[in-house]
């Protein structure tokens, strides 16, 4: 035991003296969580737009005014002719225009006043946000200004956000970025320096010694482990105390979990390992057939549903996605284990099916 | 002039030599061009719904058949039970729960207002806030259509509201994505790949035997750099003919603007891999160092989400990134059929900004140490 | 016979606070071979980086092919040769292509390399593999080819790295005849090695232990000098003056 204890102090000081690893494993999770806390947003603010005022008259500035001042516009213009459209969209900053047709006033006692919406849809999202929010609150507008056009309404929506009711998108990817990070720590780095021991012959020294290989393996990866989990602990906490992430569900459950997803990318980076014969490898495997599908594939920033078929169901193997589902679930909604308990055991099978190939290849490979 | 040629002769035969650069080169962009366009997407569309009828009439079938018609909905279920509705959201089975309450139809033939129940999974806000949008739409359109059959008028308000989607009317997502993935493509050739050859050199001790002939900086840094603009731009104008023929990209403006920015852009690209090849010695750091890179420039660049919606110091980073301004100049040209007129300053800024760079690195590499 | 190529004053070289090469002075004459001794670590490939503008040196002076270290390194490159301790042509490439290569990054014309690649390849018997990738070939045959391509540009001096580290003896001593057919032609060749039995070879050498030259000479001045039958024990005498000062 004491020798097993010594050799992990050994693999610590190697991952602490080592620069590069230590950007990778800390300063990418943090530079991660701000970017997606802070920068990466869906959420529409401040949008420019121009605006064609065919009739300038009492109404139409009032109800300029109002979109103006809801803080999700800003103006860009004032427009003259129609002509001037194409222009305003083409220099690329203008992301809406709106027309109010000519005689607003008079034709709005009427009920035949016209307003027209034009999106520059390149972005369709946010074309189409851009149109359901100016809509919105025109709508409002008129209920405002005439309280008994609302008695006219046969049927109104009214719409309940759950889980996450300001929208926020820090919500949704904070679980994303925690998986993202569990996996280059324990996976990449862990192949990458279970590999390099290999390529550089100091495995063989270490397999010659009297400590059983399993040992040398486990010594290798537990420091790892803690290190995967304490970046875990950073970025929960940086969710909670910057950007307000609610943990509905039990802390106790949502760390077994985490602890899970460990094991999974390490026994991950254990099996990659076998298969790699030098580092460069390893970082290519890790990072195109890892990384990359990671990324896309687990419903981390994509929503996985919209994609084609295939897609879907290769997204199936990738424990990432289980792992996502698993922290929405525990932080957003609450859920214990009697609600997840399949997406749990999935991960448990992908452990064990990574770790008995792994020591099916380290047999092939010693004989 | 002679020195340069030969050493981009000796670039190309190495380059055609090597049997993992081949695919890397020109199968690996092609295959990420078709995943990432169809994988990195926000299009919102099939959005699983779960209908609770507590009316079960023929005026709320209507209804469901309208949500059924939508190109945005996937109606998964028609429920009589509101908790078991709710328990599907709650298990992450469906996204949304429309509610329609008993008396639906009594209600509206009485001309009395009836309210529908909408419940969104909102921990993807996007999804939740477009889909509740759609269904605002498709439940406003059919208020209208019975004010019309029972004969009222339809001033609800006054106004008339036309909406007109520019330049992607049928707002398929993947126009948005095709032309930002490209510039993805020749950002990650280029610097990627520019950066690994040089420190290839340098770890493989081939660099040496350079540095001990009288060649100059910038007849090395030339003939190195000039094998992957050609093949850069042959990357780019490939990935163009395949969103036209695949993906029914449109494009408007002109081919050969778009050409003339990516030479400009790519002496960017090429001092960032030239620039990181002075400060590594290893492939691996040189991967390391471009990846950590890279993540940031991508996420900032605006090719998932919109610029704008960033927070103010946020934007003004973005104003360093030079694959933001790729991005915005193919969106422009391809998608708007934008001009120079239009696209002069990101010219002057790209240039400026591949000048700087690459000055920088060809003064950091170092012929002696 | 008495003109200098290599003239080397006082010349230093300073890795932070530690010596790599402290005040040596030697000179080297126009179509010797001078051999350059040492163990490993003994400042050897540091002192020939400088003399190549490889590096450039902290102190001193030192002059190659009439030129400068300090300030004229492109000058001496164009007159210098230069085979590294590592193997450092392109495995990628075939024999002729990077003959072809390096002559075109010298600035011969076309004829000019087609020239001299088919008489470099007659003189070390390239002939049969001159189609290969570098890659296929044996070790033998790749330090033969990065002589030729260290003489494409017919330079004053050439500077050889431990040039037959790792090959069979016959192989070095093919090797060295090459060697003595290029000092004929009037070239220079400045050689380090760590074999003793090679410095039997060179007109002159000169012995470095920590960063320093402890001898200079003829191999038959040398011996006699420390009553020695052969280098190998000059070389083990110097070395273990330093152990008694220490």
């Amino acid at each position: 035991m004491n020798r097993f204890i010594a050799f992990v102090k050994k693999e610590f000081l190697h991952i602490l003296r080592d620069k590069q690893t230590l950007l990778i494993m800390f300063g990418l999770p943090v530079v991660q969580v701000v970017l997606f806390g802070f920068a990466i947003t869906t959420e529409i603010k401040d949008a420019s737009i121009s605006i064609l005022d065919l009739s300038r008259d009492h109404v139409t500035r009032k109800i300029s005014n109002k979109i103006l001042s809801t803080g999700y516009f800003k103006l860009d213009t004032y427009l003259d002719h129609e002509g001037e459209i194409e222009q305003a969209f083409k220099e690329g900053k203008v992301k809406e225009v709106i027309v109010f047709g000519r005689n607003f006033a008079t034709e709005f006692e009427s009920g035949n006043a016209r307003v027209q919406l034009i999106v520059d849809a390149t972005d369709p999202n946010t074309g189409t946000t851009l149109i359901n929010y100016t809509s919105a609150i025109i709508l409002d507008f008129i209920r405002g200004e005439y309280p008994e056009a609302g008695m006219f309404r046969p049927v109104a929506l009214e719409t309940r956000m759950w889980y996450n009711p300001e929208l926020k998108s820090v919500y949704y990817f904070i679980p994303g970025v925690i998986t993202i990070i569990l996996m280059i720590v324990s996976t990449m780095l862990t192949s990458i320096s279970l590999t390099r021991e290999k390529e550089l012959g100091t495995m063989e020294v270490l397999l010659a010694s009297p400590m059983k290989p399993a040992q040398v393996i486990i010594a290798k990866v537990v420091p790892y482990m803690i290190l995967s989990f304490i970046n875990a602990v950073i970025i929960l906490i940086m969710g909670k105390t910057i950007f307000g992430l609610p943990l509905e569900g039990s802390l106790a459950l949502l760390l077994g979990e985490t602890l899970l997803f460990i094991l999974v990318a390490l026994s991950l980076g254990v099996l990659i390992s076998t298969h790699a014969a030098t580092q460069q490898v390893a970082l290519m495997i890790s990072l195109f057939a890892l990384m990359l599908p990671t990324i896309l594939l687990s419903g981390f920033i994509f929503p996985v549903e919209n994609m084609p078929l295939i897609l879907q169901l290769i997204a199936n193997v990738i424990p990432a996605k289980w792992f996502v589902i698993i922290l929405k679930d525990i932080m957003l909604k609450g859920s214990d284990i009697t609600d997840i308990w399949k997406e749990t055991l999935v991960l448990v099978l992908f452990c064990l099916v990574f770790i008995a190939a792994s020591v099916k290849n380290y047999k092939v490979r010693l004989e | 002039m002679r020195i340069i040629l030969f050493i981009i002769r000796k670039e190309f035969r190495q380059i055609f030599r090597n049997k993992a650069m081949l695919p890397i080169i020109f199968i690996i962009p092609m295959i990420q061009l078709l995943i990432l366009s169809n994988a990195a997407t926000f299009e919102i569309q099939n959005i699983n719904i779960v209908v609770v009828d507590d009316d079960n009439t023929v005026t709320s079938h209507r209804l469901i058949s309208k949500l059924e018609g939508s190109p945005y909905f996937n109606l998964q279920e028609v429920l009589n039970n509101r908790q078991n509705g709710l328990k599907k959201l709650d298990k992450g089975q469906t996204n949304m729960v429309l509610e329609i309450p008993l008396y639906f139809e009594k209600n509206i033939t009485n001309h009395i207002p009836v309210k529908l129940q909408l419940s969104a999974d909102a921990i993807d806000g996007v999804k939740a806030g477009l889909g509740s949008g759609y269904i605002q739409s498709i439940v406003s359109e059919f208020g209208n259509a019975l004010i019309q059959v029972s004969g009222q008028t339809t001033a609800i308000g006054g106004v008339r509201i036309s909406y007109s989607y520019w330049y992607n009317e049928n707002l398929d997502y993947k126009t948005f994505m095709v032309p930002g993935i490209l510039v993805l493509l020749i950002t990650m050739i280029g610097s990627f790949l520019s950066g690994m050859n040089i420190v290839r050199e340098k770890e493989i001790g081939t660099i040496e035997q350079l540095n001990v002939t009288p060649i100059k900086k910038h007849q090395f840094i030339i003939g190195k750099l000039f094998p992957f603009i050609v093949i850069g731009i042959f990357e780019l104008s490939f990935g163009l003919a395949l969103a036209r023929i695949i993906f029914h990209t449109p494009f408007i403006g002109s081919f050969w603007l778009i050409i003339a920015f990516a030479l400009v852009y790519m002496l960017v690209v090429l001092g960032i891999g030239l620039l990181i090849s002075t400060i590594t010695d290893t492939q691996q750091q040189a991967m390391f160092i471009s990846w950590f890179f890279m993540v940031i420039f991508i996420l900032m660049s605006g090719l998932f989400t919109p610029i704008e919606n960033m927070p103010l110091w946020a934007q003004k980073i973005t104003l360093f990134n030079p694959i933001r301004y790729f991005i915005e100049v193919m969106r422009m040209v391809m998608l708007k059929g934008a001009g120079f007129q239009e696209i002069k300053y990101h010219f002057l800024i790209v240039g400026g900004y591949g000048v700087a760079l690459l000055s920088l690195a060809t003064w950091r590499y170092r012929k002696t140490t | 016979m008495s003109e200098a190529v290599i003239q080397v004053e006082n010349l230093t070289k300073k890795f932070g606070d530690f010596y790599a090469v402290k005040n040596i002075d030697f000179e080297v004459e126009r179509g010797e071979v001078f051999g350059f001794l040492g163990a490993n670590g003994a400042g050897k490939t540091t002192v020939m980086k400088m003399l190549c503008g490889l590096i450039t040196p902290t102190s001193g002076k030192a002059m190659v092919a009439g030129f400068n270290v300090f300030g004229q390194q492109n000058e001496i490159k164009k007159n210098i040769g230069y085979m590294s301790q590592r193997f450092s042509l392109y495995e990628d490439l075939t024999v002729i292509e990077n003959i072809t290569f390096y002559g075109g990054i010298y600035g011969l014309t076309n004829a000019e390399i087609k020239e001299r690649a088919y008489r470099l390849i007659e003189m070390h018997g390239l002939g049969e593999v001159k189609n290969q990738l570098l890659a296929s070939l044996p070790l033998g045959w790749k330090q033969k080819l990065a002589f030729s391509v260290a003489l494409i540009h017919r330079p004053q001096i050439v500077f050889l790295d431990e040039p037959t580290g790792g090959v069979d003896p016959i192989t070095r001593r093919q090797f060295w005849e090459s060697i003595y057919e290029a000092a004929h032609s009037g070239i220079t060749l400045f050689v380090t090695t760590h074999y003793m039995d090679e410095a039997e070879y060179c007109d002159r050498i000169s012995m470095m232990v920590d960063g320093e030259i402890k001898g200079l000479g003829t191999p038959t001045e040398l011996k006699q000098l420390h009553h020695a039958k052969n280098m190998d024990e000059v070389f083990v005498n110097l070395a273990r003056k330093k152990e008694f000062i220490e």
